[in-house]
């Protein structure tokens, strides 16, 4: 049962605080860092602002390469309720928008916009609200969204829909915990800034209204606690709590069940129970935000570890290359036996794959530990100690995840809760076999997260196949209805018009019978040969075969032969034909010069040519077909796939030639020598290539290729007539 | 006569039992009948409806209905291992390693149309099981990745041969936490 307003109020008035169960006790090990104030850094060379810094959508992209930008001018535009946008972090020009190394424990490249520094740290016009609380809640939620402002204790929330809750809100807790052993950057933040985060709590309760706002700060950071006591003395609605230091103790739900007993529920979210939670880092921006309209450029990030000559705090411009900081902070690398450095606290963080990594919104600190501080990779048996289950604040089962988790049994982790799991590391930190179990439990919910994703994604596909067979049945339908339809008016109209169509029907028969006995005359006769249909032509041809006598004239009726069919088939593919101006043109010259060339090399007698005067007319037309032949081809006779290339490719060929020339006749006077010379070369080749056809009709590929070259150099050539011309 | 009288109210008294709750349980089957997924659905279910057609049938569904009338169930490559194992479950069968007759399991890939190359000719856009594909005749062409499965049907009737079949590319969401994969700078 939840414990109601009162009840808390009463206990925390008493001193009194519950406790999570589990935790662990590391290490601290803050006064590394804590000792000195946070520092300003110099401006670097070069930003790597990444374009999703937080949980959510990504904005739009609104600036380009070469585009100078002032600090805090905006980079990105939000497009999405879940989207907030990002800043140029100081004045400069974008030197590049690519992908780039990410703050991501996969380090996998994402969206960067680059800047390049010019130094001068020239700010854009700010607009500041100071008036905040006579302005409508939308207008100051717009003004925090629009300043990039999203959770930075961790997960990277946008604050601004965190900051519009559906329900009553009981509790604000201010998250000053920083449990993480190393980390210090709120704790100077705390110290140095209480003034400015009270003034963000102020904006915070003006947009949530809670009636009580509890701020948690652990007790080993007395300096801190003392400062944000001070800052919030005037308002007794705030109550400054000092936490008992104990690892996890800054998880958003155990800070929530050690403040008011409430235990937020499993795939739920704080505001069920009436909390919000925001870290004191978010509560620093939105204050700069609204009082003096700066957008989230810069944070606090703690530089520490053994192997930095100076640790310590510093104010990272956001987009800032790892490397930066840590030649601030002078970081050796040589105690390292491999370079390692990690981003985040020694407990939860990552390490870094490239030290251009950027500092984004979520980077607390950079740690580059040496070798004895950080544990190596291990990893032995588990011996069932349970120590794990102890430990773990979320009261899981450690155990049995780690075991279906590496068993890939995805829903009996489930069964056990694993998307419960903070992943905070207490068991793996506890584990004397010194398993890294929260990796394992990370696999495990990634992959859950891809198959979630794979099933979603799948049943669109249903979904979309389904539908398209429903309209293809429904197409498919109208079709045979609309051809029923026809069919059937048809059939009335015959009816309707009774015998006459039928006279019709025998006229037109009759008309058909006369005409194919008037052609058949025609074919006898052999009078006119430019007008010889195909099946004249064929018949020709095999006319050709019987009158032929010597040995030379055979082939040359096979050749005819062949020729003949081709063209046949040709011609019942009208489409084929070549429909650029200039390619016929070329078809033209072709044709005479072939009938030339056939009459030199076959010497064929002239009484054959003249008894037979169809032949040449066969040959010649054959011929045109064999040469450019390939250029247009049928695409049903040529089945195979690489003939379709083929005759793609020449097609392409023929197309760019023509444009050539027709450049060509543009700039110059057409060169009728260079034309011949053209031609000739084609008709070179032809007679070889007609052998070939003779063996083997089906090489058309060969001929392809021919036709191919014969395309580059007629494209040769056209170019060296143009260099002739020109020089 | 006792006798026959109590022999008979007893059965006359279990006999109208009989028929009250006859009647009550006839009325609860109707009232409160549960609707079960008939196995087709829930074959398909965990098909991956990629509509691939390497299974032999035109698509999942008719894969489905054939497991659900006696088929293998290892004739799913782009399922692979785990849709063989969640179908072995469900059907009571012993899981089976994926038969090498209908292709091997491979990395998940969404079709692309190198656009000038397209020449518009709609082929690749019939074949698709899943509308995936954009254009219309003599206009170039393109893939719509979110929707595209990876099935491989638009390549073959490209007469132009211009569909690559791109991987899919890994990016921080889908990451699947390989730390060992990263390559890390030894020093020294």
């Amino acid at each position: 049962m939840q414990n109601n307003f009162d009840e808390i109020i009463e206990k925390l008035d008493n001193g009194e605080l519950w406790d999570f169960p589990g935790g662990v006790f590391p290490a601290e090990r803050k006064t590394l860092s804590n000792q000195t104030p946070i520092q300003k850094l110099p401006i670097p060379e070069q930003l790597y602002v990444t374009v999703k810094q937080h949980i959510g959508v990504e904005g739009h992209l609104i600036v380009e390469v070469g585009q100078k930008v002032l600090k805090g001018q905006a980079l990105t535009k939000s497009m999405n309720p879940f989207a907030v946008p990002v800043h140029a972090s100081t004045s400069g020009e974008i030197s590049a928008i690519h992908k780039h190394v990410s703050a991501h424990p996969s380090g996998l490249p994402e969206l960067t916009v680059q800047i390049t520094s010019d130094q001068q740290d020239k700010w854009t016009q700010l607009s500041p609200m100071v008036d905040y609380q006579n302005q409508p809640t939308m207008q100051v939620l717009a003004a925090i969204c629009d300043a990039g402002i999203s959770g930075m204790g961790g997960a990277g929330f946008p604050t601004h829909i965190k900051s519009s809750p559906k329900k009553d809100v009981d509790f604000l807790i201010i998250n000053g915990i920083e449990c993480e052993p190393y980390i210090t950057s709120d704790d100077r933040l705390m110290r140095e800034h209480a003034w400015q985060i009270r003034q963000g709590i102020d904006v915070l309760c003006h947009l949530l209204k809670p009636k009580h706002v509890l701020i948690g700060i652990e007790n080993n950071k007395p300096e801190a606690i003392e400062a944000i006591q001070v800052a919030c003395r005037e308002n007794p609605n705030y109550r400054v709590c000092s936490v008992p230091t104990k690892y996890p103790a800054g998880g958003e739900k155990q800070l929530i069940q050690m403040l008011t007993n409430r235990e937020v529920p499993a795939k739920g979210l704080p505001v069920d129970v009436g909390v919000i939670m925001h870290n004191v880092g978010t509560c620093f921006a939105i204050a700069d935000a609204i009082f003096s309209g700066k957008p989230l450029i810069s944070r606090v990030v703690t530089v520490t570890g053994e192997a930095v000559e100076k640790p310590g705090n510093v104010w990272a411009l956001i987009g800032s290359p790892v490397a930066h900081l840590l030649a601030h902070c002078e970081y050796k690398q040589e105690v390292q036996k491999q370079a390692n450095i990690i981003m985040g606290g020694p407990m939860m963080g990552f390490s870094v794959t490239s030290e251009l990594v950027p500092v984004v919104k979520t980077t607390n600190c950079i740690l580059a530990a040496t070798d004895h501080e950080v544990a190596g990779n291990n990893e032995q048996a588990c011996i069932r100690c349970s120590a794990c289950a102890d430990v773990c604040p979320a009261s899981l089962l450690p155990q049995q995840l780690f075991w279906h988790a590496k068993a890939k049994e995805l829903e009996k982790t489930q069964e056990y809760n694993l998307f419960d799991c903070i992943e905070c590391g207490a068991c793996a930190y506890v584990c004397p076999s010194e398993i890294p179990l929260v990796h394992y439990y990370r696999i495990a919910k990634s992959e859950i997260r891809v198959e979630q994703e794979e099933k979603q994604k799948s049943d669109k596909a249903r979904d979309r196949f389904e539908k398209r067979e429903a309209r293809l049945i429904a197409e498919q339908q109208a079709r045979d209805e609309k051809h029923r339809l026809a069919a059937e008016a048809r059939k009335q109209a015959m009816a309707s018009s009774g015998n006459n169509s039928k006279d019709k029907i025998a006229a037109a028969l009759a008309r058909a019978k006369a005409k194919k006995i008037n052609s058949s005359e025609a074919e006898h006769k052999h009078k006119e040969p430019t007008g010889v249909t195909l099946a004249d032509q064929s018949e020709a041809a095999t006319k050709t075969d019987t009158t032929a006598s010597s040995s030379n004239q055979r082939v040359q009726a096979a050749i005819a032969r062949a020729k003949a069919k081709k063209a046949a088939a040709e011609s019942t593919h009208p489409k084929s034909e070549p429909n650029t101006k200039n390619a016929s043109d070329k078809l033209e010259e072709i044709k005479i010069e072939e009938k030339q060339l056939e009459v030199k090399q076959h010497e064929t007698p002239v009484e054959v040519i003249t008894e037979q005067p169809s032949k040449v007319e066969i040959n010649t037309q054959a011929d045109n077909t064999d040469s450019p032949a390939p250029q247009h081809q049928e695409p049903d006779k040529a089945k195979s796939k690489q003939a379709k290339i083929a005759t793609a490719v020449a097609k392409a060929k023929a197309k760019r030639d023509a444009q050539k020339r027709a450049n060509d006749q543009d700039t110059t006077d057409p060169v009728p020598a260079t034309k011949m010379h053209n031609t000739e070369t084609d008709t070179q080749v032809a007679p070889a290539k007609t052998e070939e056809q003779q063996i083997d009709m089906k090489k058309r590929r060969i001929a392809a290729a021919v036709a191919k070259a014969k395309a580059k150099k007629a494209a040769e050539n056209a170019a060296k007539s143009k260099e002739d011309k020109s020089s | 006569m006792t006798l026959t009288y109590a022999i008979l109210t007893a059965l006359l008294a279990i006999g109208v039992l009989a028929l009250i709750f006859g009647l009550v349980l006839g009325f609860a089957a109707v009232k409160f009948k549960v609707e079960s997924d008939p196995l087709v659905e829930q074959i398909d279910q965990i098909l991956p409806q990629t509509q691939c057609g390497q299974c032999g049938y035109p698509g999942c569904k008719p894969y489905a209905q054939a497991i659900a009338d006696g088929d293998e169930i290892n004739k799913c490559p782009p399922g692979g291992d785990g849709t063989i194992k969640k179908l072995a479950d469900l059907m009571g069968v012993e899981a089976k390693s994926l038969d090498a007759a209908h292709g091997q399991e491979d990395i998940k890939k969404v079709a692309y149309i190198r656009e000038d190359e397209c020449i518009g000719c709609t082929k690749c856009i019939q074949a698709c099981p899943v509308d995936a594909i954009l254009g219309a005749a003599k206009q170039m062409h393109t893939v719509i990745v979110d929707e595209c499965t990876g099935c491989d049907l638009c390549v073959d009737p490209c007469p132009v041969d211009c569909i690559d079949m791109v991987p899919v590319a890994n990016n921080a969401s889908s990451w699947l936490w390989n730390i060992d994969a990263i390559p890390i700078k030894q020093i020294g």
